[in-house]
């Protein structure tokens, strides 16, 4: 039999159905895969191989009795350690949920262990999702696929390199300004982070709760639409959600893009660093233009306010969303000699340096004398964004952007590099502050043959658009990424 | 010459609501359960839970707010406030700051007679907290403390009065006031003593004629409607002392101590909490359909004013039994009901103000717990009032009725009590009186009424209590002037 590692859901489904492969050798597969190259790639936190194996032999009982079970059965995953599982630690990568067992699985857990989907473990991010490079993670960093002093991005680092790396196929995590789109890019799959409101936040360990989308890391975009068909959709338990209209997310797969009007918006080509991202850029809508869309340069005039206006209310939030990890009823407790120095050596230790200083910043935002002139001007100018957005979609379908302004990083590089921050924060943050869905997709290698990915931003509830762009581009040009070079390759 | 000063306070009323379950999960909000059994995620506050609007919590505040007079807001917004507490899970309260949703309304009280409008700033809804119980005085003279979490987001709504009333018994009556259309609307059980009303006030003095507020303390731990008044009397006084002794008032949150029955600094202005309010993001705001809002108007019960009236301008009572009767929706409903089936209002009401709300007070029962029923009170009144039970009789009927729910004619057959009211058989008695009291006739017969009494009580002796005292007295009368 030859590897299984690297094919597509869509791919799997059809050996799986025709019984050509059982759940339980593809999940050996891939467990082996991830006990091969995890010393070079440290992508998970938790890996549940026995778990996985006990649900993939149900799955395998449930095919043999003629059972439906369910459309991505079988399926390896892997799901980022903010997303929380049942009896599984979930650690949101912080000494203060070190231990952390969720008695209550997240939403989107509970609707792909009904597709059937099988979670080998839990990826590692940037603490509370808070960082662009996993270097944030209170156990370890996670190593690009691509090149081992590189960044995998952040916050869902772990996830993407899992994918990349090949030890899932696809995989789960979250995008509060650029968290699965950005290390997307840097790892060479795609990233996809939904309308707000579009899939459920419900046990997703909260950021920033107005920003926090729950969406997929998946290697081709017919996977990203089999994955939104199972993990869209209203739940009760999220006020926020709402029903989406779309149906079967499949049916936009096609190859057609005529009479679609794209903009690429001059805002973001200017904060690119790296030509061949521009040239890139320019290729795909070439290519776009080629197959009957119209591509146009528009403009988005906030747009270099948007970093700092997403870093105030991202700090607001994360003060607020963080303040209930005391010590009193779970998570990392320090005793102290009364109450208030419980709390603080508690939060003192359990919290890493980038924690403690959203904490402290979105603590100063919101106080009495400063709200005013931070947090609430912060609001006026999402409003800005969003009207800045909504002027735009309402000529063009979607817009088309560079997804990082660079390839991959190498460690370190970030670290008090505020302008490459702000670069990275602004290519990708608007699309969470105006709550509309954005993809990335790669396209092309930069620097050390390194992937690059692109942006495609549509309108709230435009996935559909999204979907059809992106198919046209895989379908059209060369997006595969040649395979990483991870340690322990068969 | 020392300065005359007025009294300026305004009450933060909180009212657990009614409601099945909690504000935003679906645990129970059951008084008395055992300790973290009413609990979930959601409302332990752990990671990745989100809240779920109640509906009916909302539909509770507009209930209260259409009773108060206030004007509902068809927009409202949730806010966190922020602070560290061990009974508070995610250290923040969801709460609405910026945009409640009631507001602007008033109740009138009476007070000596005094008819005055309470203004209210705002109703809000927001959750409560756990509750802590410390191994020793405080929690940080403790060495352990527990945390009860059945509390913890069951529904609340705060209504704040605008700073009028004027004294420590204005202040009680608008609690009693709150509590009594809280209770007609069924928004909540409203009982001080289990804590599902509570309340904190805020006091200041200001010389006669100025317009200026004086600096205002906060009171707290104010456990009942006796406290309250007890707690801002005292503080009135403390107030008046310092600044007739030229002292100067210290904005701060004093707590009301009911054994030592005084009030002490909790914590000054700048030791108060900065809540860091800003918008829920996890809750979408109410946006509420005016149709709705009619509906629930409509659907609101008589509230104690409008029922008060109509026993005053309707049944005929005084405005003081009036008031007393519809303090209750409980005992109000109990009137009307007896009424309806014994249609003599003033007697009604005497026996529910008289006989039946000591009985309740000295038993310590509700209403609503109560053996009597109207159909006993009904059927006992109609016993005295064809003559077959005396007054006398009446009570002692009552008191059994009261503590065994017995009927009354059953107590009546079982204690042999029939009241005596044939003319010819108690002609013969009063006859025999007479005789035997020659110096009593005489004395009447001389003009001294008293000596009447003295005789109707020497037949009330001879029939052993069974006479009718009316008819007796007719028939000495008759017999006398004869």
């Amino acid at each position: 039999m030859s590897s299984l590692l690297g094919l597509t859901a869509h791919q799997l489904q059809g050996l799986l159905e025709k019984k050509e492969i059982s759940s339980e050798d593809l999940v050996k597969e891939h467990l082996t895969r991830i006990a091969q190259s995890e010393e070079q790639i440290k992508a998970f936190v938790t890996v549940t191989g026995q778990e996985a194996l006990q649900q993939a032999r149900t799955i395998d009982e449930k095919r043999s009795r003629g059972e439906q079970p369910g459309s991505l059965a079988g399926i390896p995953l892997a799901l980022t350690d903010n997303l929380c599982t049942q009896g599984i630690k979930t650690t949101a990568s912080s000494r203060m949920l070190r231990d952390f067992r969720p008695p209550y699985n997240a939403a989107v857990v509970e609707k792909l262990q009904e597709a059937g989907a099988v979670s080998v473990g839990k990826c590692n991010l940037d603490e509370f999702g808070l960082g662009a490079s996993t270097e944030n993670s209170a156990f370890f960093p996670t190593h690009n696929p691509y090149g081992e002093q590189a960044v995998p991005g952040g916050a869902c680092g772990g996830a993407a390199a899992a994918v990349a790396a090949q030890e899932v196929v696809f995989a789960l995590g979250s995008d509060t300004g650029g968290s699965l789109r950005q290390p997307a890019s840097f790892c060479g799959v795609i990233g996809l982070k939904p309308t707000y409101g579009a899939v459920s936040r419900y046990g997703l360990i909260a950021c920033a709760s107005s920003l926090d989308q729950v969406g997929c890391f998946t290697r081709d975009m017919t996977d990203c639409a089999l994955v939104m068909n199972v993990i869209y959709g209203r739940d009760a338990k999220d006020s926020t959600s709402v029903s989406f209209p779309a149906g079967d997310f499949t049916k936009f797969l096609v190859n057609d893009v005529k009479g679609l009007k794209i903009g690429i918006p001059r805002e973001y080509l200017q904060e690119v660093n790296d030509p061949r991202i521009t040239a890139y850029l320019q290729q795909a809508a070439a290519k776009l233009e080629e197959l009957g869309a119209v591509c146009e340069e528009v403009s988005l005039p906030h747009t270099a306010e948007a970093a700092s206006c997403y870093n105030l209310i991202l700090a607001a939030e994360v003060s607020s969303n963080l303040a209930r990890y005391d010590g009193v009823q779970y998570g990392l407790r320090v005793q102290g000699e009364d109450l208030v120095s419980m709390y603080k050596k508690s939060r003192s230790q359990g919290f890493g340096e980038e924690v403690k200083k959203q904490i402290i910043l979105g603590t100063y935002v919101l106080s009495s004398g400063q709200y005013e002139d931070y947090y609430l001007q912060a609001l006026k100018v999402r409003t800005l964004i969003k009207e800045d957005f909504a002027q735009v979609l309402s000529k063009y379908d979607c817009l088309l952007t560079p997804a990082t302004p660079t390839a991959a990083f190498d460690f370190g590089a970030i670290k008090d590099n505020l302008s490459l921050l702000t670069s990275l924060n602004t290519l990708t943050c608007p699309a969470n502050l105006a709550g509309i869905p954005a993809l990335s997709l790669p396209f092309g290698t930069a620097a050390q043959g390194s992937p690059c990915g692109l942006q495609l931003l549509g309108r709230a509830f435009g996935e559909e658009t999204l979907l059809r762009v992106g198919y046209a581009l895989e379908q059209n040009t060369n997006l595969t990424q040649p395979s990483p070079a991870v340690k322990g390759e068969m | 010459m020392s300065t005359e000063y007025e009294v300026v306070i305004g009450l933060e009323v909180h009212a657990e609501l009614k409601t099945k379950t909690k504000i935003f999960c679906s645990c129970p909000t059951e008084f008395g359960g055992e300790e973290n059994t009413h609990v979930c995620p959601g409302c332990l506050g752990f990671p990745g839970t989100l809240p779920i609007m109640n509906k009916k919590a909302v539909e509770y505040a507009v209930r209260a707010g259409l009773a108060l007079n206030c004007e509902i807001q068809e927009y409202s917004k949730f806010d966190r406030k922020h602070y560290f507490y061990p009974d508070l899970p995610t250290a923040y309260q969801i709460s609405q700051f910026e945009f409640p949703i009631c507001k602007a309304g008033y109740v009138e009280i009476a007070v000596n007679g005094k008819k005055k409008k309470i203004r209210l700033n705002r109703i809000h809804l927001e959750e409560d907290a756990g509750k802590l119980l410390h191994s020793g005085n405080s929690i940080t003279s403790s060495q352990y403390s527990l945390a009860d979490y059945n509390r913890s987001g069951m529904g609340l709504i705060e209504l704040v009065s605008e700073p009028d009333l004027s004294s420590a018994e204005e202040a009680r009556t608008y609690l009693e006031k709150l509590r009594a259309v809280l209770e007609y609307t069924g928004v909540s059980d409203v009982k001080m003593e289990q804590g599902s009303l509570r309340c904190d006030a805020n006091i200041s003095l200001r010389p006669v004629g100025s317009s200026k507020l004086g600096t205002k303390t906060e009171i707290k731990n104010m456990n009942s409607y006796r406290s309250l008044q007890r707690a801002l009397e005292y503080e009135i006084e403390r107030q008046r002392e310092v600044l007739e002794e030229g002292g100067t008032i210290i904005q701060e949150t004093r707590g009301w101590d009911e054994e030592k029955g005084i009030t002490s600094s909790m914590r000054s202005k700048e030791e108060a909490d900065d809540y860091r309010y800003f918008s829920d993001p996890d809750l979408p705001p109410i946006v509420l359909e005016p149709a709705w809002v009619e509906e629930i108007r409509a659907s609101l019960p008589e509230l104690p004013d409008a029922k008060k009236d109509r026993l005053v301008m309707e049944l005929g009572l005084s405005e003081y039994d009036a008031d007393i009767i519809t303090g209750s929706r409980a005992l109000a409903d109990f009137f009307d009901k007896t009424v309806t089936l014994f249609n003599e209002p003033k007697t009604v009401a005497n026996w529910v103000m008289g006989e039946y709300l000591r009985l309740l007070n000295a038993e310590g029962t509700e209403v609503q717990e109560s053996k009597v029923s109207p159909e006993k009170m009904a059927a006992l009144l109609k016993s005295q009032a064809t003559g077959k039970i005396s007054g006398k009789m009446a009570k002692a009927v009552f008191e059994e009725m009261f503590m065994t729910g017995k009927d009354p004619e059953k107590i009546i057959k079982e204690k042999g009590l029939v009241q005596i009211s044939d003319t010819d058989a108690l002609g013969e008695i009063v006859e025999k009186v007479l005789a035997a009291n020659p110096q009593s006739v005489a004395d009447y017969q001389a003009g001294k009424e008293k000596a009447l009494g003295f005789l109707v009580g020497q037949v009330m002796k001879e029939t052993k209590g069974q006479a009718n005292p009316g008819v007796v007295n007719g028939l000495l009368k008759q017999k006398l002037t004869d």
